[in-house]
Order: structure tokens, then sequence, then C-alpha cells
């Protein structure tokens, strides 16, 4: 299996279901000629031309909107935002129609499109760059949230989007993008969209989180079990909506412990769904109250603290520690 | 009459003055006094020095990423010269000659691209706004910035820039309009420089011009020659003093052309050809001034070039000076959220100050604590 970077996998996505479906279109600002900002739409133009690989006029508005229009005509368009934070741009029509449509016409017509996005911090980018948009999206029922963490299942996952009868908002961590490589199949696979994954097993706490945060997530596990002789559970949640529920009560009635860890900012964030999921359905094993490590309530700053406003490695290890010795 | 053609009133022209030679048209020189041309030239030319010093520190890691403004100098620079100091500059990201020439300090923009909110603090007694990512968004503020003016029966004006990928934006389009229905004293300058990141301007708009979008919002138009400071002063003059009159806005497209890469973090080479950006260096908008002042106007001697360049360096290198004394503070995100802090945002800082000071808890073997069951 060839190594890959998040990058290089859902390029792999796009092109095995361009080359599969006709009606996958990709659109979006600078994504054919010169490839995507990032590349991920690398080697799209040259294959498809320009009539499936479409470098739009500067209007995210219009990218989402007319892909709807697409969309209802049979296309399964996956339109690109050049960044998180121009995703609010085209909100009014992720909102008021990629959402609504199946629900208003009663089923006569669906959406069945992805809303692509680079996600999250630690690329030291300027303002507006570095948003960690999720709980917006998650807030709107119709809609799907996906949050790959790793190559591999970036690219399962974007396939399963691609697929998917539904609008799907697709978020792809920056901070991952390029970070690592991980083996990716030749041959096509799918991930389920809704259900997350044990990334590491443990019996003491239960360390729930999802995208970028996940490897640092991961490191603060092995820190607990070196350093402190913590056995810690790290879930990795891969879609804030549909939210794996079933998966985080079964950890949590194993460990009795938990904290959340994601970037986006703490409140009305995912976090409290996920607190609130294990308080209705499990709060008589829970053994102390929830942590959650995020991002402040604050405007994401520039990037000389962006580094100081993020989740780190130490601060999951504090929130853990202080959960299991509570 | 069933059918007959539609007539549109509508005012639309083409200016340049000074062409790329140096040579001026007589009857349409703005005749500046010399003193202002020379100032002019230095701020033209210490945005050239600024902005090839920015890229050097950005490739050396002491700035992140950098978005070069080099051959788009005398548009900003122009408009900001027509400007009183009491009106308004609303620029995008690449209008940093018309913001040194309104008094925005080196160092502070430096703090913008090196990832400091102090970058976008206005220096007290400066009517601007702060740099704007999201494209055209700007025109919007922009427009109710001059609808204030009006509304306050005040006679200041408000120039705002975006660039040729900002006209596709539903934003450049709704500021415009309302500009043109309340009549706000705004004059919209459009910095076409050819690209939009890789998108050429002739895949973003499948109109001949842009400043022909005046037309459909019912206000005037002019396509100005960008690289030309002269032209861009006079068409800017004229837009300017007709807001301040309650003629309402104006949009200007600029002609002009990104010499450089989109930012430090495009490689423009997979776009377009070296050829192109080869035929552009003659049209350079500070080669053109120079010629003119040295050679039509004679006001430029060796000598006063020498004394403009020392100074200019001298307050480039005490701006990085300033910059790179800056101190950062760790906590400067919870402030100026609201003018009082929630709460919730006092706990959280707290809590960041804890582990900033306290690090990580001791490592002494963690003993599980009672369960709850055991605890009551
Ligand atoms: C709303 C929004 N969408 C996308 C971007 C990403 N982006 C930054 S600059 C740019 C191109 C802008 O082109 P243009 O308006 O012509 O200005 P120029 O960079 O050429 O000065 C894009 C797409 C952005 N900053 N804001
Ligand atoms: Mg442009």
């Amino acid at each position: 299996m060839p190594q890959m970077t998040m990058v290089e996998a859902l390029n792999k996505a796009l092109f095995e279901l361009m080359a599969e479906d006709k009606n996958v279109l990709v659109m979006g600002e600078d994504v054919g000629q010169d490839e995507g900002v990032f590349r991920v739409t690398a080697r799209l133009l040259k294959e498809f031309g320009p009539d499936r690989c479409i470098d739009t006029p500067l209007a995210e508005a219009a990218i989402v909107g007319t892909a709807v229009g697409l969309a209802i005509r049979g296309f399964r368009p996956v339109c690109e935002m050049q960044f998180d934070g121009f995703s609010y741009q085209a909100f009014h029509h992720t909102e008021g129609h990629m959402r609504r449509f199946r629900n208003r016409t009663r089923g006569r017509y669906t959406v069945p499109m992805v809303l692509r996005m680079p996600y999250g911090g630690g690329i030291r980018a300027i303002e507006h760059h570095s948003e960690a948009p999720e709980a917006t999206y998650a807030h709107l029922g119709g809609l799907k949230v996906v949050m790959p963490s790793g190559p591999r299942n970036a690219r399962a996952l974007l396939r399963a989007a691609i697929l998917d009868p539904d609008p799907v908002v697709f978020m792809e961590p920056k901070a991952a993008y390029r970070a690592f490589r991980e083996e990716v199949p030749d041959e096509p696979e799918t991930l389920p969209i809704g259900k997350g994954q044990v990334a590491r097993e443990g019996k003491d706490v239960t360390l729930i989180t999802y995208a970028a945060m996940v490897r640092p997530t991961l490191e603060a596990a092995e820190e607990l079990e070196d350093d402190y002789g913590i056995d810690a559970e790290v879930l990795d949640l891969l879609s804030v909506s549909p939210m794996d529920t079933d998966l985080i009560n079964a950890s949590i009635r194993k460990t009795g412990r938990a904290v959340v860890v994601h970037e986006a900012p703490r409140h009305c964030g995912v976090g409290g769904e996920i607190i609130a999921r294990i308080v209705e359905d499990s709060l008589m094993y829970l053994e102390a109250p929830i942590k959650r490590v995020t991002g402040y309530d604050t405007i994401i700053p520039f990037f000389a603290n962006e580094r100081t406003w993020m989740p780190d490695v130490g601060k999951v290890v504090k929130a853990a520690v202080e959960t299991v010795r509570f | 009459m069933p059918r007959a053609k539609l007539e549109v009133p509508c005012k639309l022209e083409k200016l340049s003055v000074l062409d790329p030679d140096g040579k001026v048209d007589a009857k349409l020189d703005p005749k500046l006094p010399d003193n202002d041309l020379l100032k002019l030239y230095k701020t033209m030319w210490q945005t050239r020095l600024l902005d090839e010093r920015c890229l050097h520190m950005q490739r050396q890691g002491r700035i992140g990423t950098y978005g070069p403004c080099k051959g788009q100098e005398a548009t900003p620079l122009g408009v900001a010269y027509t400007l009183r100091k009491d009106d308004w500059y609303v620029p995008s990201y690449r209008e940093l000659a018309g913001c040194l020439w309104r008094g925005w300090k080196i160092g502070r923009y430096m703090l913008w691209w090196g990832g400091h909110e102090e970058g976008s603090q206005i220096e007290e007694g400066v009517n601007d706004t702060p740099l704007a990512v999201p494209i055209a968004s700007q025109c919007q503020y922009a427009m109710g910035i001059a609808w204030a003016s009006k509304l306050r029966g005040e006679d200041t004006v408000c120039a705002a820039f975006c660039g040729d990928g900002g006209t596709s934006q539903g934003d450049f389009h709704e500021a415009l309009n309302f500009a043109a229905v309340y009549k706000a004293p705004m004059v919209m300058v459009v910095q076409n420089n050819g690209w939009a990141i890789s998108l050429p301007r002739d895949k973003q708009t499948a109109a001949q011009s842009i400043a022909q979008k005046a037309v459909a919002y019912g206000i005037d138009g002019i396509q100005i020659d960008g690289n030309d400071i002269l032209g861009v002063i006079v068409a800017a003059r004229e837009a300017v003093a007709k807001a301040r009159k309650g003629g309402g806005p104006t949009l200007i497209e600029a002609i002009t052309y990104r010499m450089a890469m989109h930012t430090t973090a495009d490689d423009p080479k997979k776009y377009r050809s070296e050829e192109e950006v080869k035929a552009w260096e003659p049209k350079d908008p500070l080669t053109r001034f120079r010629k003119y002042l040295a050679q039509t106007k004679k006001i430029l001697t060796d000598k006063v070039e020498k004394e403009i360049e020392t100074q200019i360096r001298e307050e480039i290198d005490e701006g990085v000076r300033i910059y790179e004394s800056y101190e950062l503070d760790q906590y400067a995100m919870f402030h100026n959220m609201y003018e009082t802090p929630t709460p919730e945002l006092r706990r959280q800082e707290a809590e960041l100050r804890d582990y900033l000071e306290n690090g990580r808890p001791d490592e002494t073997p963690t003993e599980q604590s009672p369960t709850a069951s055991e605890r009551v």
C-alpha cells in the first residue's frame, strides 16, 4: 500500500470518483489550473477537463448556490471553499437551500453534494484562515458534518461523502494535511458516516476528540501512561453530525471518566453536545466531572498566539490527570 | 413603438496621463507642486522597498505569509493623495502605498503580517480601517462609513478598494447598489491586476471592462491606467470632489499588474507565463514616475534621490526594529472581546494562566480517586 499524506489521499478519492461517475464535478476557486491552494485537486483539470473541474469566479455564495441547482439536476458537485472562514460567505445557501431541499420538496429533490473546506488552525495563516466552524454546521439539521483525522480515513470518508445521498460538510484539518503519511489501500474503501473509532484502547479515562486534535490527544495518552500510570482510551469521532453516541457511551461505561478535546471554541461547541449525551445516557456511570479542553471563547487569534490558544498535549494531560485524580 | 434601443444614460471614460516613458499629456497634467511630487515619489519608493523587505523577512521566518504589492503602488497612493485627513480610506490588503501616505506606521503594519492583532490597531487620528481579508467584504462597511458622512451632514468621503476578483462577490455589487441608491460619498476603486490568484480577469467576468459595471448601478465609471500616478490622481480627484459635493459614488477601475506572487504561499508559475510578467516591467509605476521627475520635471537629481533613499531606508529599519522588539502578550486574545469581559472569559483566561505558569500536574503516581459510590 502506498504511503500518502492527507492531501494526496483526498486527491485520490476525488480522482477515483470522477473517473467512476461523470456526474461528479469539482468546483471552486483555483481548483483547476492551480490545482487548489493546498493541491487537493491536483491533476483533475488535466484528466477530466474544465467542465468537470471548474475554476469559478470568486464567489462562495455562487459556488454553493449553483451547486445546489446542479445537484437537483443529478450532478454530484464537490465544492471547495478555499478556507473555512470563507464558507460563511455561502452560508445562506448552505442553510437556506442545501440542507432544506429534500425536506421542503418532501423528497422530490435531493442535494447529494459535498462542501469541502480546509479546517482549523496550526499553519500560521492570516486572519479568517484558521476557523473551526463545525458546531455552526452541526447545528443545522439536514447536513452531515464529517471530520477526518488522517490520510486513510480522509480518503474513505470523502468517498462516502460523495456517494452519500445527502449534503455533507467535509472539514479537512489543515494541520494534518501534510503532517504525516499513512498507508492508503489502492482499492476504494469507505467508512460509514456517523461512526467513530477507538483510536487507542484504555480503561481509566476516555479522551474524546476528532480532526487535528486526534494526534496530540494520542500523544497525551502515551504521556499519561508513561508519566502518570493512567491508561487512557482515545475516541476519534470522525463525524460530529451524526455523532456516534453508542461509541461514546460504551467507552464511558467502561472508564467512568471523560475529557473532550476540540480546537473550536468551548461555548456551544461540539464538546457540550458530547457531554450532554453522556449525561443523558450514562450519568450513573460517571466517577468524575467531565472536562473540556478546547479553544477559548475568543476570536481565534492571529498566528503568534495560535498555539497558546489551541489545545495541546500538556493541556490534555493536565485535564486527564485532574479528572482521574478528582 | 414595440422595440427600440434602450437608452441608458451613463458616463464611461478611459484615462491615462503619464505614459510608460514618463511623458505627460500636458492638457491632463494635474500640475502638482514639486514638493508634493517628491513626497509621493518617496512614499512610492518606500512602499517598494518595504515590500521587498517583507518578502525577505518572510523567507527568513521573521513574519508569516506575505502578500506583496509590487507594481501596484500608484493606485492606492494616488487615491490617498486626493483624500483629506478626515476622509476615510478602506483598504483590502494590497494598498500599502496609500496606508503609508495616510500615516500608518511601518512597525505596526508589520505586526499584522507577523501574526499580531495589534497590526490592525489604527493610529489615533487616522480615519482608516484595517486590512480586510474576506474578499470584497470591506466594500459593505465602506459604504456604511460613506453613508454615515451623508447622514451626519459631513462632507467627508470614503474611498474603498478591492481587486478584480472581488468584483464577482455579492458584497461588491450590493455595496455599490446601496451607495448608488443612497448617493453616498463613496469612491470604489478596483485594482484590476489581471489575476485573482490563478484566475485571469477574462474568466472572472465576461464584461469587457469592470468600469462598465457602473452603468448597471446608475453611476459613473472610469477606467484608468493604474500604474500612472498622475492619471490616478486626476480620476480620483474628480470622483472625490463629486462625492464631497453630494454627487454620489464613482467606480474606478485601475488597470495594473501584480508583479510578484499572490502571496508567499503561491506559485505563479502554475498559471501564468514569465513573458506576461516581463511584458509588464516597462509599465512599472515607480520607474515611470522616476523618469517623469528626473527627465521631464528635472526635480529629482541624484543628490535628492540619495537623500530620499537614505531617509526611507532608515525609516524602514526603524519600523523593523519596532516590529521585532514587540513583546507578545499571550493573553491578548482575551482582551477587547467585549467592553467588559464575560465571567466565562475571565475563567478561561485564569485557566490558561494556570497552565502557562504551572504546567502539567506533578508526576507522583496517580491514585485512582474514589468511585462515586465510595464517595457517598
Ligand atoms: C471571501 C474570500 N474568498 C476567498 C479568499 C481567498 N483569496 C484570497 S485573495 C484571493 C484572490 C483575490 O483576487 P483579487 O480580488 O483580484 O485581488 P488580488 O489578490 O489580485 O489583489 C482569494 C480567492 C478570500 N480571502 N476571501
Ligand atoms: Mg486581482
